[in-house]
C-alpha cells in the first residue's frame, strides 16, 4: 500500500499556513482595487423611535460623496435570514442603537468622518425594552408602548420571535408523567441561571469590497462582493433580494478571513449589501471596513440567556422528570435567533436520561442590536444552566456531582430527549472516569479541602459533562442539499477541491485536503483548494454548525471514491497507484472527452427522521461527547477567580489532524474561560458602552492556565474516516465547569456569567440573599424550595 | 507634511507624510507592507506590532514623526528571500497560526522575546506575548512554537 494511507490522523502543515506566517496572506483590508472609494454608515443614536427628519450640513460639499438611503435600494429593503423583518437601511423607524440609516462613500477615507458628522437625524423617541424580563413584562402588562415586535406576520407572538415546546415523548403522556414525577419525587430542585452577551472578538474586523457593473443604458449587470466571511452563498442570497438580480449576477468571493466564530455568518449580508449599494451609486469599487469600536457596537454577539430548571429526583439520585424554561434575548430583529434557540433547546437536556421532560423555549425581542451566531449557537447557554443545575441537585440530595451524573448518563442504545436512539457507541461513564483521572480530580478535591482551611486563596475543582450535535439540525442537511466538486488538473496531476466551505482559521482547507489525499491515495501536496468564489465553487452550504469536517468531509470522501472508480474503469488507473499513475490516468480520462469535474450532493449516511412540528426525532447525525474539568483559585483578598488548570477530554470520532484539533479545543476553552470570568458587555439603553478592547477584556497569554487536551477516538459512520464535528464543542463546557469549581472552592453558588471580581466581592460582602438561589440554600435533608411557576 | 528617512527591513525609504500619520498607515499605505495588521487601533491587540530600533511597538500608536532615522522590522523582513525564519517554521509546524491575523505581530513579539531571553521560561513567554491578542489558539500552540523556536535557536544553545 502507498504510504499516504496515514494522512488522515497526521498533522500536515496547514495549506495556507506559509502565507500566514510570512504576512503575505491577503485579507480584505490588504486589497485595493483601481479607483476604489471608501464607505461608512450613518447609524441610529437612539434605541427606538421614529425618524422625524434627516438634514445634511451645508458645511460639507456633498457633491463629493455618494449617499444611499433606503429609497435607493433597487430591490427589497431587507437583510434576509429566516424572515424579512430586518431592513437593510431604516426607513421611518429605528429599533436599536447603531441601526444603519444612511450610507456614505468618498474617494478619501479620511473624508468620511466629516460626512458622518454632517448628517443630522432628528427622532421622536419611543420607549424601549432592553432585557428578556422587560420584554416579557411589556407583554404581561399589556404595555402597548413597549410591544416592540408584533410578530403576527411571522408566526410569532408579541415581543417573541419564536417558541418551541419540546417533550421527551408524547405530549399528553409526558405531562401526565411529569405530574406524577413531581408528586412522587423525594426532592424537587429548582434553579435559575443567566448568561451574558459575548463578543466574538475576531481580530480582523468585518470588511468587504464591492463592485457594481452597469450596461450602457445604466442597468445593473452584476454585483461582486469580496470580503471576510463564513458563508458566501448567504451573501449571494441577500444581494439577489437587495438588487432584484438573479443568483448568476451576484458574485461573492471570500478573502482570507481573520477569525469569525459565527460573527461572520450572518453579518456579512449587512455590510456586503451596504458596500454594493454604494458601489452602485458612485460607480467605483467601495471598501467598507469597520474599526474596532464600530464592529463591537454594531455587529452581532452571543445571545444573553436565562434558563430555569425544575427537577424531580429520587432519593437514590435518579432523574424522575424535569421542566426546562429557556429564554434568549434576540435583539431587535429575528435574524438567526430561531435557529440559535433551536440548538439551545435540543442541547438543554444534556447527556442524561430523562424519563419525562418538557422544554419550553422562546426568543424574545429587545431593542439591542440583533444577536447572532457565535460558536456553540445556543448550546453554551442552555448547557451552562444544566451543568450548574446538576451540581445543585447533587448537593441537595447528598451525592457527589460525579455519582449523581453517573446514575443518569445516556448510554449506547438509549434515547435522547428528542427520541433519538443513540446507535453509535456512547461511553460517558468511561469518559468521566478518564477525564477526572487526567485532571487529578479526586486527589485535588481532598487536598484543596484541607488547604483551604488555612488560606485566603480558596482552590477548587469542578467539571461539566456534555455533548454537541454536529451538522444542521434534523432535516436541515437534507434541505441544504450541499454540493461539492473535485476537479482533475491534467497538467499537474493534482486534484482541486471546489466548495463554498471557508477557511477562517479552523483548518477547513487542510482537513478537506487530507480527506481527498487519503481517499485518492495521493500526497497531501497534490490537493489544491479553490478560493471560495460563488462563480466557481458550488454551494456546499454555510461554514457553521460543526458541519464542515463531518458533512463536507464525507462528501469529499465519497466523490473521491467515485473518481478512483472512474479512473480505474475507464482511464487505466491501476488498483494500487502512484501519483504519476494518477496524473497519467487523469490525462487519459480528460483526453477521452470526460468532464474533469466530479460533483456530488448530500445524501444522509443513514435515514434521518425528524419532525419539525413536534421537535422529535434524529436531531443530529452524530454527537461529540465531552468531560471538561476546571481547577480554580479564588483569592478572597482581591475577589478574583482564576482558572489554574484545565483538562478537556472529548470523543469526537476520528481525530483528523491532531495539531489542528488540539488548537480548536484550546481556542474554544480560552473563549469559554473568557465567557465565564472576563468578557462582559456593558449595556446602557441598548447600546454597548465598552466597545473597545481596552475595557472589554478577553484572556491574554498571561491569563490562561495550562490547557490539557485529551481525545477518545470512536469512529462514526457519518464523517470521513470516522470523524465527527469538533468546532463548537469546546465552547460549551468551560463556563459551567469553572463555576462548579468556584462553588467547590468557596461553598458559594454563582449562577450568572460573566462572573467578575466585583460580583464575587458583592456576594461575599453583602448580607442580602442573591436574587436567584444557590445550592447553599438547600439542606440536603429536606425538599427544595419552589419558585413561582414560570410563565409560559 | 513631513519628510522622513527610515530604514525598513534593511532598505532605506523616503516618505513625505503628515507628521501625525500612524506608522501603521505609513507601512501599509505608503510602503505597501500589508503584513502589518490593524486589529484595534488603540494599542491593545498587538496585530500591528513591529520592531522599532529593536523595540517591540504597536505601530498604530506611533506617529510617523517619531520614526525619522529609525530602523524598522516588519513581518516582511523576518524571512530571507522567501526562506522562513526558524520562528516562522515553528509557528507553522506547531499550529501557532490559525486565522493568521495576529500572526505577524505575534512572530515579531516572539523575535523580540527570544532576543531578550534566548531560553525563556513559560512565564516569560506568557508575559512577553501578553500584548498580542489571539482569539483562535488559546495560545497553547503558540507557546509550543516559541519553545521549539528557542530550542533550535543557536543563541540559546550558547547559553545552555
Amino acid at each position: 500500500m502507498p504510504e499516504q494511507t496515514s494522512i488522515l490522523g497526521s498533522s500536515p502543515i496547514r495549506k495556507e499556513g506559509r502565507a500566514k506566517v510570512l504576512g503575505a496572506a491577503q485579507y480584505v483590508d490588504d486589497l485595493e482595487l483601481p479607483g476604489m472609494w471608501f464607505g461608512a454608515t450613518v447609524r441610529s443614536r437612539i434605541a427606538r423611535g421614529h425618524i422625524r427628519n434627516i438634514s445634511f450640513s451645508p458645511d460639507v460639499d456633498w457633491s463629493q460623496y455618494a449617499v444611499i438611503t433606503a429609497a435607493d435600494i433597487p430591490g427589497e429593503n431587507t437583510i434576509v435570514h429566516l424572515t424579512k423583518d430586518h431592513p437593510c437601511l431604516a426607513v421611518k423607524e429605528v429599533n436599536h442603537p447603531e441601526e444603519p440609516i444612511l450610507l456614505l462613500a468618498h474617494p478619501e477615507k479620511a473624508a468620511l468622518l466629516a460626512g458622518l458628522r454632517g448628517v443630522e437625524i432628528e427622532y421622536d423617541e419611543l420607549p424601549g425594552v432592553f432585557t428578556i424580563e422587560e420584554s416579557e413584562a411589556a407583554v404581561e402588562n399589556d404595555d402597548e408602548a413597549r410591544i416592540i415586535w408584533d410578530g403576527t406576520n411571522y408566526n410569532g407572538t408579541a415581543n417573541c420571535f419564536k417558541r418551541y415546546l419540546m417533550y421527551s415523548g408524547d405530549a399528553a403522556e409526558t405531562e401526565a408523567g411529569l405530574e406524577q414525577a413531581f408528586e412522587n419525587a423525594d426532592f424537587i430542585v429548582e434553579g435559575e441561571y443567566h448568561t451574558g452577551a459575548q463578543e466574538q472578538f475576531y481580530i480582523e474586523n468585518n470588511g468587504v469590497i464591492a463592485e457594481c457593473n452597469k450596461d450602457a443604458a445604466g442597468n445593473i449587470t452584476d454585483v461582486c462582493v469580496r470580503g471576510s466571511m463564513q458563508c458566501p452563498y448567504y451573501l449571494v442570497h441577500a444581494l439577489t433580494l437587495i438588487f432584484n438580480l438573479p443568483e448568476e449576477k451576484c458574485r461573492v468571493i471570500q478573502t482570507e478571513t481573520g477569525g469569525a466564530f459565527g460573527g461572520k455568518e450572518d453579518f456579512p449580508s449587512v455590510i456586503g449589501s451596504h458596500a454594493a449599494l454604494l458601489a452602485m451609486k458612485c460607480g467605483h469599487p467601495v471598501k467598507i471596513t469597520y474599526d474596532r469600536a464600530e464592529d463591537m457596537a454594531a455587529t452581532t454577539k452571543r445571545h444573553p440567556s436565562r434558563t430555569r430548571h425544575r427537577t424531580a429526583v429520587s432519593r437514590d439520585g435518579r432523574l424522575l422528570g424535569g421542566t426546562i424554561d429557556f429564554a434568549i434575548d434576540g435583539g431587535a430583529y429575528s435574524t438567526l435567533s430561531p435557529v440559535v434557540l433551536s440548538r439551545g433547546t435540543i442541547h438543554a437536556p444534556g447527556p442524561y436520561k430523562w424519563p419525562f421532560l418538557r422544554v419550553r423555549a422562546k426568543a424574545m425581542a429587545t431593542n439591542l442590536p440583533p444577536h447572532g451566531a457565535f460558536r456553540g449557537f445556543g448550546a453554551p447557554q442552555s448547557l451552562f444552566g444544566l451543568e450548574r443545575h446538576m451540581d445543585k441537585i447533587a448537593k441537595t440530595i447528598g451525592l457527589t456531582p460525579e455519582e449523581f451524573r453517573r446514575r443518569n448518563f445516556l448510554a449506547t442504545g438509549d434515547c435522547t430527549a428528542t427520541g433519538q436512539q443513540l446507535s453509535e457507541p456512547v461511553d460517558m461513564q468511561g469518559l468521566l472516569t478518564r477525564g477526572l483521572r487526567e485532571a487529578g480530580y479526586h486527589e485535588k478535591l481532598a487536598r484543596f479541602a484541607e488547604e483551604n482551611k488555612h488560606s485566603m486563596i480558596k482552590r477548587g475543582v469542578g467539571f461539566a459533562t456534555f455533548m454537541h450535535g454536529a451538522g444542521f439540525t434534523g432535516s436541515g442537511e437534507r434541505r441544504l442539499n450541499s454540493k461539492v466538486t473535485l476537479q482533475l488538473q491534467p497538467e499537474s496531476g493534482n486534484v482541486r477541491i471546489l466548495v463554498s466551505s471557508t477557511e477562517f482559521g479552523q483548518g477547513t482547507n487542510t482537513i478537506l485536503s487530507q480527506v481527498a489525499a487519503q481517499t485518492l491515495e495521493l500526497p497531501y501536496e497534490h490537493i489544491e483548494v479553490q478560493q471560495p468564489d460563488t462563480f466557481i465553487v458550488p454551494n456546499s452550504g454555510p461554514t457553521v454548525a460543526s458541519r464542515t469536517a463531518m458533512i463536507i468531509g464525507k462528501l469529499i470522501e465519497r466523490v473521491s471514491e467515485q473518481i478512483l472508480i472512474a479512473l480505474r474503469s475507464s482511464a487505466g488507473l491501476p488498483n494500487s497507484h502512484t501519483a504519476s499513475d494518477f496524473k497519467q490516468a487523469a490525462a487519459n480520462y480528460i483526453a477521452k472527452g470526460h468532464d474533469p469535474n466530479f460533483s456530488l450532493r448530500y445524501e444522509p449516511v443513514k435515514p434521518v427522521s425528524w419532525d419539525d412540528e413536534l421537535y422529535r426525532g434524529d436531531a443530529y447525525p452524530a454527537y461529540a461527547w465531552a468531560v471538561y474539568v476546571a481547577e480554580v483559585a479564588v483569592d478572597l483578598n482581591t475577589y478574583s477567580a482564576t482558572v489554574t488548570r484545565f483538562d478537556a477530554l472529548q470523543e469526537v470520532g476520528k481525530v483528523m489532524h491532531p495539531v489542528l484539533a488540539k488548537g480548536q479545543v484550546e481556542g474554544g476553552v480560552a473563549q469559554g474561560i473568557g465567557y465565564a470570568l472576563y468578557e462582559k458587555c456593558v449595556w446602557k439603553d441598548g447600546r454597548m458602552m465598552n466597545n473597545q478592547m481596552t475595557n472589554y477584556i478577553m484572556p491574554t497569554s498571561a491569563d490562561l492556565p495550562p490547557i490539557h487536551v485529551h481525545f477518545e477516538e470512536v469512529p462514526s459512520v457519518h464523517g470521513p474516516g470516522g470523524a465527527k464535528g469538533i468546532g463548537e464543542l469546546p465552547m460549551d463546557g468551560p463556563a459551567p465547569a469553572i463555576l462548579n469549581a468556584i462553588e467547590n472552592a468557596t461553598g458559594v453558588a454563582f449562577n450568572t456569567i460573566p462572573l467578575l471580581p466585583e460580583d464575587i466581592f458583592e456576594r461575599f460582602t453583602s448580607f442580602t440573599e442573591p436574587a436567584h438561589g444557590g445550592s447553599e440554600e438547600f439542606d440536603p435533608e429536606r425538599e427544595g424550595e419552589f419558585l413561582p411557576e414560570v410563565l409560559a | 507634511m513631513t519628510e522622513l528617512d527610515l530604514t525598513v527591513n534593511g532598505k532605506r525609504c523616503h516618505v513625505d507624510v503628515p507628521p501625525m500619520k500612524r506608522l501603521l498607515d505609513v507601512l501599509r499605505e505608503e510602503l505597501h507592507l500589508t503584513g502589518t495588521k490593524e486589529g484595534c487601533g488603540e494599542g491593545e491587540c498587538g496585530a500591528c506590532a513591529v520592531l522599532l530600533n529593536g523595540e517591540l511597538v504597536n505601530s498604530c500608536l506611533v506617529p510617523a514623526l517619531q520614526t525619522n532615522g529609525a530602523s524598522i522590522c516588519t513581518i516582511e523582513g523576518v524571512s530571507t528571500e522567501g526562506r522562513l525564519h526558524p520562528i516562522q517554521q515553528c509557528f507553522l509546524e506547531n499550529g501557532g497560526a490559525q486565522c493568521g491575523i495576529c500572526t505577524p505581530g505575534m512572530i515579531l513579539a516572539t523575535q523580540h522575546l527570544l532576543d531578550k531571553y534566548p531560553n525563556p521560561t513559560l512565564e516569560q513567554i506568557q508575559e512577553g506575548l501578553a500584548g498580542n491578542l489571539c482569539r483562535c489558539t488559546g495560545y497553547m500552540r503558540i507557546f509550543e512554537a516559541v519553545q521549539q523556536a528557542a530550542a533550535t535557536n543557536p543563541l540559546a544553545a550558547e547559553t545552555t
